[in-house]
C-alpha cells in the first residue's frame, strides 16, 4: 500500500493552494513603496561598434529619472564563468570581459547598451525609444565554422573566436584513435543538438532596492540559486558586501536552467536603486526573454563508434563545436565539457572514450545549461550512433545495447569517460520498459498504421547521466570556482513545529512538500507541522541552489544530516528528563523512549525544555533545538533508464506525432512518487519539444527569426501523448544517506533520440533509406529527407 | 484617462485608465489582482485568461476600455465561498496538474471555460481546448488528467503509474 | 505601446465618423493588432472599437447566402453551423479565448497571408460589404495585408454563398498555429473554386488548374496529374517553397475529399 505521509507517499502539494488561487507571489506581482521602472535600450543589431550614445534627449522626458549606459560600470567588475577550462595544449580559456551594459561593441541582438528609469514603464519605453545611439554595424559571425576559420571576431581583445578546445580523455587519444583505424566496423554520424530557448513561463523579473541609512541592498530576483547570485554580485561584479546585500528569490515560475545565472539586470537594478534612492523593477517582455535569457545546447558533432565483429563497442570518438553565444553565460565552460565529455561512455563496457570539444564564441545569445546540461547532448550523440550501427549491422538496437551494458556486479564501475559509477541496472530498466511499452504488440500497432496510410516507427534509448553535483574536490580539481555543496538548518521551534531553512530553490519541484516528508519520516512527526523556507539569503545558512537535479540529492541530504543533528542532540536532552543515558534513548513515531522501560518523552516536550531550560543540565548542553549542516557529496549521483516511443510519420506531409512515449528511470529511492512522475512527464514534453517542434533560427546577420511563440514552437497539450512512466527498478544511492539520485532532467536527456530513432525506424521500415535527421525533426524536414531519400 | 467600471469576480470596481491600459494591467496593477499572470506578448500563452461576460480571453490582449460595463472573473474569484478550492482547482492539486504555477491561472480559467461549454469532454478535446494554453513544467498529461477528472469521468488509464 | 483614445460607436455612422479622424485605426478583436501595438510598429491616434455597433453583430441567414456581421467573433461563427465547412474552418483559428475576441471583419481587413477566413471568402467567392460599398473577394485581396479597403473604410458585414459542397484544411504553422498552408474547396452549382492561404508571398490566391480539373471531376483523383509551382511562394524556417507546393496538393486532395 502506498503512504500517505513520510518518504515514499504521493503526499499532494502544500504550495498548490496559492497557485490555484492566485495568490503566489512571483517577482513581478511585488510592488515596493515608490517604486521606478528599468527599460533596456538593446542592440537592433548582432555585432556593432558603439560610437557614442547620446542619452540627453532621454533625460529630458517626462517622468526620467536616470539613463545609464555602458561608461558607469567600466569600474565595476565583470560577470564571470564559474568554471575554468584548459585547453589541449594546456592553455587556459578565453576569457573576456561580460559588463553589465554593454561598452564598445554590441555583440548579439538583444545586448542591453544602455536603460532608462522612469515613473512608469511606459515613459522609460518613451525615453529609451529617444536614446541615440550611434552604432557602426559590423559584420556578424553566426556559423561556427566561420568563427573558427574568420579574423572578424566577437572580442576582438583576444584576437580569436575560439574560447578553448578541450580534450577528454586526452591521454585516451591515441588509442582511441587506433582502435577505430583497425576496427571490424566504424559507424559514423554527423549531428547537430539543436539549440533551445528555456522558456519558462514566468519571463526574469528584478527589483532592486537600497535603504541609504543602513547602506543594505536588497533585491529581488527570479532565480534558481539566491545565494549564487548573491555571491557573484558581490564577489565578482558590483562589490557590495555579502552582508549588506539580501537576494530574495520569491515564487518563480520555472527556470530549467536560465535562472541559475546573474544577469546584468539584476546588477544594474541595484546600482539604479542606489543611486536613485527608490525601488527599481525591470520586468522582462517575452521577445527580451527570447533575446537574452541563456539558450541551451548548440552542438555541432560527428560521432563515431568503432565495434568488433560481435558488436562489442570498442571506442566513441568525438568531435564537437559548441557555442557559447556572444559572452560566457556562468556555467557555460562546463556545460560542453564536464558535464558532457564524461558522459560519453554511456552504460557501456566500451574501454576507450575520447571527446574534442572546441567552444565557440559567436554573435548570439549565450549559451549556457538548459534542463540536462550537457548529458542530453552525450545521450542524443551516443544514442543515435548506437542507433545507425546496429542498422548497419543488422543486429536488433535493444540487443545491441544489452550487449555492451554494465552489468550489475560490475559496480562500481570506473567509465572509459572518467567517472566511477556507483549503482546501476541497465538490463533491469530494459526488461520493464519492454513490458510498459508493450515492445511485443509494436507489429500490430504498425500494421494498423500502415492500414491507415501511416508509416510506424519504434525507437528505443538508454541514457546515464550525473546528477547530485557535485563533490567540490573533485569539480575543483576540474576547474569549478565553486564548491557545490549544498547547506540546511532544522530550527525547531519551543511548540514543537519546525522550520527548515534549505538553499535549494524551489520553482516547481515541490521541495516544500518533499522535504517535510524527509524530516517527518526522520523524526516521527507529522510533515504538516515542519514548514520550509527557501529563497531568502537571509533566512537561510547557505546554499548553492536548484539545478543539476541536485536539490534532493545534495541539499536533501544536509536536510538529513542536519536532522540526525537534532536528533542527537534532542536524545542528550530527552535522556536529562528521563534521567537516562542518551545511549539508551530510543526515538520512535515522535517519542523518545529509554530502552527496555515504559519511560518516555515526545518530541513536543523535548523542544519545549530545550526553550525553557529550567531543570536543564546547561553545563551540558546549549538551550535551543537548531542545526545546520553543510553537505559536500562523495559522489556524483547516476540515474539511468530506457525509454522507448512510437510515432507515426504522415508519408505525405512529413508530420510526426508521437503516440506513445515510456520512461523507465532508476531514480533510486523515491521520496514522492507522484512529484518525480511529474518531473519526467515535464522532461519528457521538453525532449519531444527538442526532436520535433523546436527550432532557434539566427539568420546570416544574427537575427533571431524564432523571437516569439509565433516562429517558435512550444509544445502544446495537443502535441504530446499520454506517459508511461515507470520508476521501479531503483537501486540505491550509495554514497548519500538517502540513496537518491535526481530525477528533475532525465526525461529531457532520454526522450530527444528515442524519438529520432522511432522517426528512423518509421522511415525505414516504411522503405524509404533515411539514416538520419536533424532536430528538431519537422515535417518540412521530414519530407525533404524522404524526397532526398528517393 | 477615461473612467472604467466593472464587476470583478463579483465586486463593482473602478478605474481611470489610458487608452492603452490592457485588462491584465487594470486587473493587475489597479486592482492588485496578481493572479492574472502575462507570460508573453503575442496573444498566445495563456497565463493570462480570465472571463470576460462568461468567455474567456486573453486579459493581455484586450483593452481595459473595452472591458468597461463588463462581468470579469478572475483566477481571485474561483474558489468556493468558504475558500475551499473548487472542483477544478482540487483537481489539479489532486492530479499535481501544475509546477511552478505560472500558467496555473489561465489554465484553471480554460479549464472552467471548457467544462461550462463541454461538460464531459474527451482527452482529444480537453487537449485541442488547451491549444491556447503554454505549460512548460507538466507535460500536460497531469492538466489533463486533472481536467478529465474535474469533469466527474474517469481519468485516463495510465500504464504503470 | 504609444497611447491613444478608445472610441465606442454604437452604429456604423459614429463609427464611420469616428474613423475620420487622423491616425484612426479600426479596433475588431484585437488579437492581431494589440500585440502589433504592443511592439510599437503602429501609433494610431485613435482606436475605434468594433464591437459595440449592435448592426455588424451576428449571422443571418437568407436562402443559399449567409450574412455575417463584420464584428462577429470566430467563436459565434464556429457555434452557427449553416455553413458547416466555414464553422469549421472558424473553429480552428487561434484558440478558444482568441476565437472569443477576434472577428472576422477583422480578419479580412487584415489579410494576413497565413490568415485561414481570407482562403473561405475566396473560394466562396463572398461579397465584402462596407459602409461604403460591396466589394468581391476576386476584387479585394490585393496581396499579403493589402485589400481593395480604402482608409477609413470598415468591414460591416460579409455574404457568403453556400456551395453544395466545401471543405478547409489546414496544415499548421505549429508556432503560431496559423496556416503553413491552407486550402478551401467550394463546390458551387457551376463549379469549384479552390483558394490556397498561407502558402503565398502574394497572399491568398485561386489555385486555376485545380477549380478546372475538380469543376469537371470533383474528386481527389482529379488533380493528381497537376503539379504547383514553387516560384514565388513563402520560405521561412518553417518550410521551403517546394514544401509549401507540395503541401498545396495535398491539402487540397485532402479537402476534396473531405467536403460535404
Amino acid at each position: 500500500m502506498p503512504k500517505d505521509t513520510g518518504i515514499g507517499a504521493s503526499t499532494v502539494r502544500r504550495e498548490d493552494v496559492r497557485f490555484l488561487t492566485g495568490t503566489g507571489e512571483y517577482t513581478d506581482d511585488i510592488v515596493l513603496a515608490k517604486q521606478t521602472y528599468a527599460v533596456f535600450a538593446r542592440s537592433t543589431v548582432a555585432h556593432g561598434t558603439i560610437k557614442s550614445i547620446d542619452t540627453s534627449a532621454a533625460e529630458a522626458m517626462p517622468g526620467v529619472l536616470a539613463v545609464f549606459t555602458g561608461e558607469d560600470f567600466v569600474e565595476v567588475g565583470g560577470n564571470p564563468a564559474g568554471w575554468l577550462i584548459n585547453s589541449r595544449d594546456g592553455e587556459p580559456m578565453k576569457e573576456p570581459k561580460r559588463p553589465v551594459l554593454a561598452h564598445g561593441k554590441v555583440r548579439h541582438v538583444g545586448d542591453a547598451y544602455a536603460a532608462v528609469i522612469a515613473e512608469t514603464i511606459e515613459q522609460a519605453r518613451d525615453a529609451v525609444e529617444a536614446i541615440e545611439a550611434d552604432i557602426d554595424e559590423l559584420p556578424a559571425v553566426v556559423d561556427m565554422n566561420d568563427a573558427l576559420s574568420g579574423s572578424n571576431f566577437v572580442h576582438d581583445e583576444i584576437e580569436t573566436n575560439q574560447c578553448f578546445d578541450w580534450g577528454w580523455i586526452e591521454d585516451n587519444r591515441e588509442a582511441t584513435d587506433n582502435a577505430i583505424k583497425n576496427a571490424h566496423h566504424v559507424t559514423t554520424l554527423e549531428l547537430v543538438n539543436n539549440r533551445l530557448v528555456p522558456n519558462a513561463m514566468e519571463p526574469r523579473a528584478s527589483i532592486g532596492s537600497y535603504k541609504a541609512s543602513t547602506g543594505e541592498y536588497t533585491l529581488h530576483t527570479t532565480s534558481q540559486n539566491p545565494h549564487l547570485t548573491r555571491l557573484l554580485i558581490s564577489a565578482f561584479v558590483l562589490g557590495i558586501p555579502e552582508n549588506m546585500l539580501t537576494v530574495i528569490a520569491p515564487d518563480v515560475g520555472g527556470g530549467f536552467g536560465s535562472k541559475i545565472y546573474h544577469y546584468g539586470e539584476e546588477a544594474l537594478v541595484l546600482a539604479a536603486a542606489k543611486k536613485l534612492g527608490r525601488p527599481v523593477k525591470w520586468t522582462a517582455d517575452r521577445t527580451e526573454s527570447f533575446l537574452t535569457d541563456a539558450h541551451g545546447r548548440d552542438h555541432v558533432t560527428k560521432i563515431e563508434l568503432a565495434l568488433d565483429a560481435e558488436g562489442n563497442f570498442l571506442a566513441f570518438r568525438t568531435d564537437t563545436k559548441a557555442n557559447v553565444g556572444a559572452y560566457l553565460s556562468n556555467f557555460s565552460t562546463a556545460t560542453p565539457t564536464f558535464l558532457h565529455g564524461t558522459l560519453m561512455a554511456g552504460n557501456y563496457t566500451v574501454p576507450l572514450v575520447y571527446v574534442n570539444v572546441k567552444a565557440v564564441f559567436t554573435n548570439t545569445a549565450p549559451v549556457d545549461a538548459y534542463r540536462g546540461a550537457g548529458r542530453p547532448e552525450a545521450t542524443y550523440s551516443l544514442e543515435r550512433v548506437i542507433d545507425k550501427a546496429a542498422r548497419e549491422l543488422g543486429m536488433d538496437p535493444i540487443e545491441l545495447r544489452r550487449k555492451n551494458f554494465i552489468k550489475p556486479d560490475q559496480y562500481p564501475y570506473a567509465s572509459a569517460a572518467g567517472l566511477e559509477y556507483d549503482a546501476g541496472n541497465y538490463d533491469a530498466l530494459m526488461d520493464k520498459m519492454e513490458e510498459v511499452a508493450d515492445v511485443a504488440g509494436f507489429e500490430a500497432r504498425r500494421q494498423a498504421s500502415e492500414a491507415k496510410g501511416l508509416l510506424r516507427g519504434f525507437g528505443v534509448n538508454a541514457y546515464i547521466e550525473a546528477c547530485g553535483i557535485a563533490p567540490s574536490n573533485l569539480v575543483g580539481v576540474l576547474g569549478s570556482r565553486v564548491g557545490l555543496y549544498d547547506a540546511a538548518t532544522v530550527r525547531v521551534n519551543a511548540t514543537g513545529n519546525l522550520s527548515v531553512m534549505v538553499g535549494a530553490h524551489s520553482h516547481g519541484q515541490g521541495h516544500e512538500t518533499a522535504f517535510p516528508q524527509v524530516v517527518a519520516e526522520m523524526l516521527g512527526i507529522d510533515p504538516a507541522v515542519i514548514d520550509i523556507v527557501h529563497g531568502d539569503t537571509s533566512k537561510i545558512p547557505f546554499g548553492m541552489g536548484t539545478y543539476g537535479s541536485r536539490s534532493l540529492a545534495v541539499c536533501g541530504s544536509a536536510v538529513v544530516r542536519a536532522t540526525e543533528k537534532i536528533i542527537n542532540k534532542a536524545k542528550k536532552i530527552a535522556g536529562h528528563m528521563l534521567e537516562a543515558s542518551e545511549h539508551d534513548i530510543t526515538l520512535s513515531d515522535g517519542v523518545f523512549s529509554v530502552d527496555g522501560t515504559d519511560k518516555s518523552v515526545t518530541f513536543g516536550e523535548v523542544a519545549l525544555k530545550a526553550y525553557i531550560p529550567h531543570e536543564y543540565p546547561l553545563e551540558d548542553i546549549e538551550p535551543g533545538l537548531e542545526e545546520t549542516a553543510f553537505y559536500d557529496p562523495a559522489n556524483f549521483t547516476y540515474p539511468s533508464g530506457a525509454y522507448a516511443c512510437e510515432v507515426e510519420v504522415d508519408p505525405d506531409t512529413g508530420k510526426v506525432r508521437v503516440d506513445r512515449m515510456t520512461a523507465v528511470d532508476d531514480f533510486g529511492n523515491v521520496i514522492n512518487p507522484m512529484i518525480v512522475t511529474g518531473q519526467v512527464h515535464g522532461g519528457l514534453a521538453q525532449g519531444i519539444g527538442q526532436a520535433l517542434v523546436e527550432n532557434t533560427s539566427y539568420d546570416e546577420n544574427g537575427q533571431l527569426l524564432s523571437a516569439s511563440y509565433m516562429d517558435y514552437t512550444m509544445p502544446r497539450a495537443d502535441d504530446m501523448p499520454m506517459f508511461a512512466v515507470d520508476h521501479s527498478q531503483g537501486t540505491l544511492c550509495t554514497h548519500n544517506p538517502l540513496g537518491v539520485k535526481g530525477c528533475g532532467e532525465a526525461g529531457a536527456i532520454g526522450s530527444p533520440p528515442t524519438v529520432v530513432n522511432a522517426v528512423i525506424d518509421a522511415l525505414q521500415s516504411g522503405g524509404r533509406n533515411v539514416t538520419h535527421i536533424d532536430m528538431p525533426v519537422t515535417p518540412a524536414r521530414v519530407w525533404d529527407a524522404m524526397q532526398n531519400a528517393k | 484617462m477615461t473612467k472604467v467600471t466593472m464587476t470583478v469576480n463579483g465586486k463593482a470596481v473602478s478605474g481611470d485608465v489610458e487608452g492603452r491600459t490592457l485588462l491584465s494591467s487594470f486587473l493587475r496593477e489597479d486592482q492588485g489582482l496578481t493572479g492574472t499572470h502575462v507570460g508573453c506578448d503575442t496573444s498566445q500563452c495563456g497565463a493570462c485568461v480570465v472571463h470576460v461576460d462568461g468567455a474567456a480571453v486573453k486579459a493581455c490582449t484586450m483593452l481595459a476600455a473595452e472591458a468597461d460595463g463588463a462581468e470579469v472573473n478572475t483566477i481571485e474569484g474561483q474558489a468556493n465561498a468558504d475558500g475551499s478550492l473548487n472542483v477544478i482547482q482540487q483537481a489539479f492539486q489532486d492530479h499535481h496538474g501544475l509546477q511552478c504555477g505560472f500558467c496555473t491561472p489561465g489554465m484553471v480559467m480554460s479549464a472552467a471555460a471548457l467544462l461550462k461549454d463541454n461538460p464531459k469532454p474527451s482527452e482529444q478535446e480537453v487537449r485541442d481546448y488547451l491549444e491556447g494554453n503554454i505549460c512548460r513544467c507538466t507535460g500536460y498529461h497531469n492538466i489533463v488528467k486533472a481536467i478529465m477528472a474535474a469533469s466527474g469521468q474517469d481519468v485516463p488509464a495510465m500504464a504503470a503509474e | 505601446m504609444y497611447n491613444f483614445d478608445v472610441e465606442k460607436p454604437g452604429t456604423i455612422a459614429e463609427a464611420a465618423a469616428a474613423m475620420g479622424a487622423d491616425e484612426a485605426q479600426a479596433l475588431g478583436g484585437g488579437q492581431t493588432l494589440i500585440p502589433t501595438l504592443k511592439q510599437r510598429l503602429a501609433s494610431p491616434s485613435t482606436l475605434v472599437s468594433l464591437r459595440g455597433v449592435a448592426e455588424m453583430q451576428g449571422i443571418t441567414r437568407d436562402g443559399d447566402s449567409l450574412r455575417i456581421g463584420g464584428a462577429t467573433t470566430h467563436a459565434a461563427v464556429a457555434a452557427d453551423g449553416s455553413y458547416p465547412a466555414l464553422s469549421a474552418l472558424a473553429a480552428h483559428i487561434g484558440d478558444p479565448a482568441v476565437r472569443n475576441r477576434g472577428t472576422i471583419g477583422g480578419s479580412l481587413a487584415n489579410n494576413d497571408p497565413a490568415a485561414c477566413y481570407p482562403a473561405a471568402a475566396l473560394a466562396s467567392g463572398a461579397t465584402i460589404v462596407t459602409n461604403t460599398r460591396e466589394i468581391a473577394a476576386d476584387d479585394y485581396f490585393q496581396g499579403m495585408f493589402e485589400t481593395a479597403l480604402d482608409e477609413g473604410e470598415i468591414i460591416t458585414a460579409v455574404r457568403f454563398p453556400i456551395p453544395q459542397a466545401a471543405h478547409y484544411e489546414k496544415f499548421v504553422q505549429p508556432a503560431s498555429r496559423f496556416a503553413l498552408v491552407g486550402v478551401f474547396v467550394a463546390k458551387f452549382a457551376d463549379g469549384v473554386r479552390v483558394a490556397v492561404t498561407g502558402a503565398s508571398n502574394e497572399g491568398v490566391h485561386r489555385w486555376a488548374e485545380a477549380e478546372a480539373a475538380l469543376s469537371a471531376d470533383f474528386s481527389a483523383g482529379a488533380i493528381d496529374g497537376l503539379s504547383v509551382s514553387a516560384d514565388n511562394l513563402i520560405a521561412d524556417l518553417h518550410g521551403s517553397a517546394a514544401y509549401r507546393a507540395h503541401l498545396v496538393k495535398v491539402m487540397t486532395g485532402r479537402a476534396v475529399s473531405a467536403a460535404s
